[in-house]
C-alpha cells in the first residue's frame, strides 16, 4: 500500500508536468494575431516576420509544434532568448539557485513567525494574545507584499543603513553578505505567509487539544510542555504540513513580487523581464521551471505524509 | 384509517422548508451584523464603493489634471493627500483608483466563480473520468504561482486592464473548482438529489436547481476573498506595468510611480498603499464574518 501511494503521487505530479508544458506552450499560441509579428513591432520586415516564424516553429502544424518543444525541454533545450540569441537554459540554471534560497528562507521566516503565535493563541483563546493574534493574520494577508516591500527598504536600508536595499551575493561567495541580503526580502515573503500560517496552526492546535488523548496525557501528570510538544503538536503537524504545501504555490507568488523590488536574480524577475521584453522563449522557460519547482515540492510534502502519520492511505 | 401519514403530504412540506430555508439565511444575517470585523470590512467596503460610484462628483480634481506650480505638494487642506510628480491631485486619483480596483474585481471574480463553479459542479456530479480530467486539469493550472500565470496570460493577450481582469479570472477558477466540487461530493447522495433524479429530473436541472443552493454558502464565502486577492493582484499587476496603464489612475500604478519618489514624497506611495491595504482588508474581514456566519460549526 505505501509504494502504491508513492506510486500514484508519482504518477499524479508527471500528469501535472506534463499539463504544465501544454499551458506553458499554449502561451505563445494564444497571442492574438502573428506573435512574430508582435515580437518585432509594426515596422519589420515580412522577411524578417517570416524568418522569426520559421525559428520559433510557428509555421508547423500545432501538435508538431508542441511535439519539438516538449522533445527539447525534456533534453534541456529551451531554445534562444529572441533579445539576445542565448541559449535559454543555462540563463534559467543561474536563477534557480536565488529563486529557491529565497522560497525555502522566505518559508523558514513564516514558520517561525506562525508557529509559536499560532500555538499559544490556540492554547489560550479568547485571550488577548489570541486576538493580537487573529488580528496579526487578518493584517498580514491584507498588506501589498510589494509595498511592504519598498516600506522596509525606505526603513532598514535608506533611513537606518542596516540592510542592502537589493541584490545578491552567492552563499559560497561570502555568506554574511548572503544573509544580510535575504533578510529583508525574506521577510517581505514570509510575514504573509505566516499571517495564513498562523490561522491554520490555531485551528490545528485547537482540534487536538480537544481531543480525549490529551485530556489523557493532562490527566497522567504529564508536564504540560511534553502534552504539547509529544502529543498535540506531533498529531497536529499533519494538518499543518498540509497547510505548508497548499501555501507553497501561493509562497512563490509572492516570491515573484519580492523579486522584483528587491532586484532578486531569481526566476520571477526574469519572468517578468520577459514578458516586458516579449522575449516568449524566456518567459516559456521561467515559467515552466517555477511550476516544476512548485510541483515538486508539492511532492515532496505529499510524501511526507508517511513519516508523520503511518495511518494514511491515497484515496 | 382516516389518518393518512404525514410523508404522503408532500403539499405540507413545501412552505416548511421554505420557513426553514429563509430562517437559515435570516439567522446567518444575524450572526454576520453581530459579528464586529465583518462590519468593520462592510463599512469599509461600502465607502470605497461610495468612492466608486460617486467618484466624479466627491473627487475635488480631475484626477489626470497636471499643475506643475504644485508638484510633490505635501498633504495639505488643498491637497489631502498631496500630489504628484505631475502636480496631480493623489486623493482624487485615489478615489477614481477605487473604481478600477472594484471593477477590476467584478470581472475577475466573476469569471472565477462561473467558470470555477459549473467545473467543479460537473466534476463532482458526473462520472469518475469527467471529474479526473477537470480536476487534474485544475491541478496544472494550480501549479501555477498566481502572479506568475496571470503574468504570463497577459504576456499572450497583451498589457491593459481588461486582459488583467481576464488573466486574474482565469487564474482563481481552481480555487472555485475545488470548492463546488468538494461540496457537491459531499451532497450528491443525498436523498433529495436520489428523489429528484427518480423524478426524472435531468442532470443541469439538478445541478442548478437543487446542488447550487446547497453549496452556495462556501462559494459566496470564498466570492468575497477572492476579491481582496482579485484587487492586490491587479495592484500587483499595474505596478509591474502590466494592468492599468498610464494616465489612468490605479491603486497598484500610483504606488509604482511613488516608489522612485519615496524619500521626498512618501505620501505618493503611503496613500495607495493605504487604500489597497483597508479595501483589501475590508473583504478579509467581510468573507470571514461570512464564513463564521454561514457555518457557525466552523468557527474557531
Amino acid at each position: 500500500m505505501k509504494y502504491q501511494y508513492i506510486l500514484q503521487r508519482l504518477l499524479l505530479a508527471i500528469i501535472v508536468v506534463l499539463g504544465v508544458t501544454f499551458v506553458v506552450f499554449m502561451i505563445v499560441q494564444i497571442v492574438p494575431g502573428d506573435p512574430a509579428r508582435i515580437v518585432l513591432g509594426p515596422y519589420a520586415s515580412d522577411e524578417a516576420v517570416q524568418g522569426l516564424r520559421e525559428r520559433l516553429g510557428l509555421n508547423r502544424p500545432f501538435f508538431e509544434q508542441y511535439g519539438s518543444w516538449l522533445l527539447g525541454i525534456i533534453q534541456g533545450d529551451f531554445g534562444q532568448s529572441l533579445l539576445n540569441g542565448q541559449e535559454v537554459a543555462p540563463q534559467l540554471q543561474g536563477r534557480v539557485g536565488p529563486s529557491f534560497e529565497l522560497a525555502m528562507v522566505s518559508l523558514l521566516v513564516g514558520i517561525i513567525i506562525a508557529f509559536p503565535i499560532g500555538i499559544i493563541s490556540a492554547l489560550k483563546p479568547g485571550s488577548a494574545i489570541d486576538i493580537v493574534a487573529t488580528l496579526f493574520s487578518q493584517i498580514g494577508v491584507s498588506i501589498p507584499t510589494f509595498w511592504m516591500g519598498i516600506v522596509l527598504v525606505i526603513v532598514f536600508s535608506l533611513n537606518l543603513s542596516l540592510l542592502p536595499p537589493g541584490g545578491y551575493t552567492p552563499f559560497a561567495e561570502d555568506p554574511a553578505d548572503w544573509l544580510a541580503h535575504i533578510i529583508l526580502p525574506a521577510f517581505t515573503a514570509g510575514f504573509v505567509s505566516a499571517s495564513i500560517q498562523t490561522r491554520f496552526i490555531r485551528s490545528a492546535m485547537l482540534d487536538v487539544l480537544n481531543a480525549n488523548y490529551i485530556r489523557t496525557a493532562r490527566a497522567k501528570g504529564l508536564h504540560e510542555r511534553t502534552v504539547i510538544s509529544r502529543h498535540a503538536l506531533r498529531n497536529a503537524m499533519i494538518n499543518i504540513v498540509t497547510i505548508i504545501g497548499l501555501q507553497i504555490t501561493a509562497l512563490f507568488s509572492g516570491i515573484v513580487i519580492v523579486e522584483v523590488v528587491f532586484s532578486w536574480p531569481g526566476l520571477g524577475r526574469l519572468a517578468l523581464n520577459a514578458v516586458l521584453e516579449r522575449d516568449y522563449p524566456m518567459l516559456q522557460g521561467a515559467v515552466f521551471v517555477v511550476a516544476l519547482m512548485v510541483t515538486g515540492v508539492n511532492l515532496l510534502i505529499d510524501l511526507m505524509y508517511f513519516a508523520l502519520d503511518p495511518r494514511i492511505e491515497f484515496v | 384509517m382516516a389518518t393518512q401519514p404525514a410523508t404522503l403530504k408532500p403539499k405540507n412540506n413545501k412552505p416548511e422548508e421554505l420557513g426553514q430555508a429563509n430562517t437559515l439565511w435570516r439567522d446567518a444575517f444575524h450572526r454576520l451584523v453581530r459579528h464586529k470585523l465583518a462590519m468593520f470590512g462592510a463599512i469599509v467596503l461600502l465607502i470605497v464603493t461610495v468612492m466608486a460610484l460617486l467618484g466624479r462628483w466627491i473627487a475635488p480634481y480631475d484626477p489626470n489634471g497636471m499643475d506643475f506650480s504644485a508638484r510633490f505638494a505635501g498633504p495639505s487642506l488643498a491637497h489631502w493627500m498631496g500630489t504628484d510628480d505631475f502636480g496631480r491631485d493623489i486623493f482624487s486619483r485615489i478615489i477614481y483608483g477605487s473604481s478600477v480596483s472594484l471593477q477590476v474585481g467584478f470581472v475577475a471574480v466573476g469569471v472565477a466563480t462561473l467558470f470555477g463553479t459549473s467545473l467543479g459542479l460537473i466534476a463532482g456530479y458526473s462520472n469518475r473520468i469527467l471529474d479526473e480530467v477537470i480536476m487534474r486539469a485544475m491541478d496544472v493550472l494550480y501549479a501555477f504561482p498566481a502572479i506568475l500565470l496571470a503574468i504570463a496570460i497577459l504576456a499572450a493577450l497583451g498589457r491593459g486592464v481588461g486582459n488583467a481582469m481576464i488573466a486574474i479570472g482565469l487564474v482563481y477558477i481552481p480555487i472555485f473548482a475545488r470548492i463546488a466540487r468538494g461540496a457537491v461530493l459531499g451532497i450528491r447522495n443525498e436523498e433529495f438529489i436520489i428523489a429528484a433524479k427518480a423524478m426524472g429530473a435531468g442532470d443541469i436541472r439538478i445541478m442548478v436547481t437543487h446542488i447550487l443552493p446547497n453549496v452556495l454558502s462556501p462559494i459566496i464565502v470564498e466570492i468575497t476573498l477572492s476579491f481582496a486577492f482579485a484587487i492586490l493582484a491587479e495592484a500587483a499587476l499595474s505596478f509591474f506595468g502590466l494592468g492599468t496603464q498610464p494616465p489612468d489612475p490605479s491603486w497598484g500604478r500610483m504606488l509604482s510611480e511613488g516608489r522612485d519618489f519615496f524619500r521626498q514624497s512618501g505620501w505618493m506611495a503611503i496613500f495607495p498603499g493605504l487604500a489597497i491595504f483597508f479595501t483589501v482588508m475590508g473583504f478579509n474581514f467581510l468573507g470571514d464574518g461570512l464564513r463564521d456566519a454561514l457555518d457557525p460549526q466552523l468557527r474557531r
